[in-house]
């Protein structure tokens, strides 16, 4: 099992959504979160630019089965890139090993709670 | 009603006496009447709360991405056409024909120069006359902005706002409220901006949002308001404001400015309840956004009728004028255009309602011919105001399309109207830099 973790530009959660769907990957949570990469966003205030030290960007957090993995990493890059060459912000994809997962509901451990 | 009408723009063309009666001084002159003057003043506030208050309604229905580029728009027509009013649209709108009657002018209004001493027959210092006629001019493209909310570009809605007003919403208003306008002597009964505000808005309406094309990802794509709180908030300004827009296009402060502010309250009171009433039987709850659009859906009937019908004419209104509405965005919704905010299906529909449908109600006494005589009058003022203002539009948005680009590139779109167009962002408390 793993844990899929994508930051991703705002704009971009519905096209991933989508994606993620049409991979069958419907099981999702999605936070807010703001941070800060390389890329520079300038707001204007009365006038005056200020750059914000972190940018608002969408963190996706997807549990999977090992089969899974490719297929959720392929759905993302194809929807979260900006255009062809994609753009400095368009977020990145961490993969971490999950110990262990629980469904509340039925107390099921493992691949099956997933 | 027409009569008080007429009054009001007595003192433009020096024709009639006020049915108030006109206190004269020594040398004739007429003299400010301080009750009327007080009332128009107040008046003029109310309606231009009204924009504040529609900037929020429609700023609340718009995402979080776009509410600052949406409220803008409303604000942005106070501006622009604030400042074309005082130039010439008050002069184009209220002077005497000219070009075969397509609009008016009059040197003296130009810069509103000639009239810095007048005090009206109705005793109201002109002033205050020209400052509540474009307190109308402003809402009016403000309420077009709906239609194509979300999408377009801010340099290309301040020129077609600036162009609209000029080309479109000041013929109209000649045609229907100056005292040589064609329409006006054809007897045609529009006490508060039934045809000249909210029919040729929800036909331009109409036309930009065919033209422009829906929002990327309509309607597939989820796409909910950000703040119904907001969007409340902005309907209870627009609730209250429309006593100016209707109590105040009595231009007096008398009998007539009482019945008009009766059937207002009753009609937009009438127009809630019977959206509720819908709600409830079709879904069993009763959404606040319904709510709202049943108040509008009121407001909007009975403002071509405010002087003319009485409170059980402004029931059956404001009943009936929901329940079109309902099913006309229940029509649009089956069509799958995106008119975003729903201008001609509240605004359209209800005024279309409105300005036919009082001649179905009137008070006794209010014309002299034949009711068939007047439903026909009544329905030839909605088909100028529909196709002038409809084939107008789309000369307008067609051009400002191709010469200065209208509709936001896809980029643009998905980061929002805020950031793209003027770098900011609406809310700060979901933002930790804030």
């Amino acid at each position: 099992m793993k844990l899929i973790t994508a930051i991703i530009q705002e704009d971009k959660l519905d096209e991933v959504r989508e994606a993620l769907t049409a991979a069958e990957i419907g099981r999702i949570t999605v936070t807010r979160v703001d941070g800060h990469g390389r890329q520079e966003s300038t707001e204007i205030y009365r006038g005056h630019p200020v750059a914000p030290n972190l940018i608002p960007k969408v963190e996706i957090k997807i549990a999977v089965n090992l089969d899974f993995v490719e297929p959720a990493i392929d759905a993302i890059l194809k929807s979260a890139r900006h255009g062809e060459g994609g753009r400095v912000g368009d977020g990145k994809i961490f993969i971490t090993p999950l110990e262990e997962c629980v469904r509340i509901r039925t107390g099921e451990r493992g691949n099956e709670a997933i | 009603m027409q009569k008080s009408k007429r009054t009001a723009l007595a003192a433009v063309f020096m024709a009639l006496l006020c049915s108030t009666g006109t206190v004269c001084a020594a040398d004739g002159s007429p003299e400010v009447d301080t009750g009327t003057t007080a009332w128009m003043l107040t008046s003029t506030g109310l309606v231009l709360l009204m924009v504040p208050g529609l900037a929020m309604f429609y700023g609340g229905l718009v995402r979080t991405k776009n509410v600052l580029g949406t409220m803008m728009h409303s604000f942005a027509a106070m501006a622009i056409v604030g400042v074309l009013w005082m130039i010439c649209g008050y002069a184009m709108s209220f002077g005497s024909g000219i070009l075969g009657g397509w609009c008016g002018w009059n040197s003296d209004y130009f810069l509103l120069k000639g009239i810095d001493e007048t005090i009206m027959d109705c005793g109201i210092p002109e002033y205050v006359f020209a400052m509540f006629q474009g307190k109308f001019a402003i809402i009016t493209p403000a309420l077009i902005a709906g239609a194509f909310a979300e999408r377009v570009k801010f340099r290309g809605y301040c020129i077609f706002i600036a162009l609209w007003s000029l080309l479109i919403y000041n013929p109209l208003c000649h045609w229907v409220w100056a005292e040589d306008g064609f329409l006006f002597q054809k007897g045609a009964i529009d006490f508060a901006g039934g045809t000249v505000i909210h029919i040729s808005a929800g036909a331009a309406a109409l036309v930009c949002a065919f033209y422009l094309g829906p929002r990327r990802g309509y309607p597939k794509t989820a796409m909910h308001p950000n703040n119904l709180v907001m969007t409340m908030m902005g309907a209870g300004l627009l609730w209250v404001g429309w006593f100016g827009f209707n109590a105040g296009s009595s231009v007096a402060s008398g009998l007539v400015t009482a019945q008009a502010l009766t059937v207002t309250q009753v009609a937009a009171a009438a127009g809630a309840l019977s959206w509720m009433i819908l709600e409830g039987i079709l879904h069993k709850k009763v959404s606040t956004l319904g709510f709202v659009s049943g108040v509008l859906a009121g407001l909007v009937a009975i403002t071509p009728a405010a002087g003319a019908v009485q409170p059980w004419g402004a029931l059956v209104l404001g009943l009936v004028s929901s329940v079109l509405c309902y099913l006309a965005i229940e029509m649009k919704n089956k069509l799958g255009y995106d008119d975003t905010l729903d201008v001609f299906g509240i605004h359209g529909v209800a005024a279309l309602w409105g300005a036919i449908g009082l001649t179905f109600v009137l008070r006794p006494g209010t014309i002299d011919g034949s009711m068939a005589h007047q439903l026909w009058v009544q329905i030839e003022g909605c088909l100028v105001s529909l196709a002038y203002a409809g084939i107008m539009t789309f000369i307008l948005v067609v051009f400002v399309d191709k010469v200065f680009g209208f509709k936001m590139s896809e980029d643009e779109e998905c980061a929002g109207m805020d950031h793209s167009l003027h770098s900011e962002r609406g809310y700060g408390m979901v933002n930790l830099n804030s």
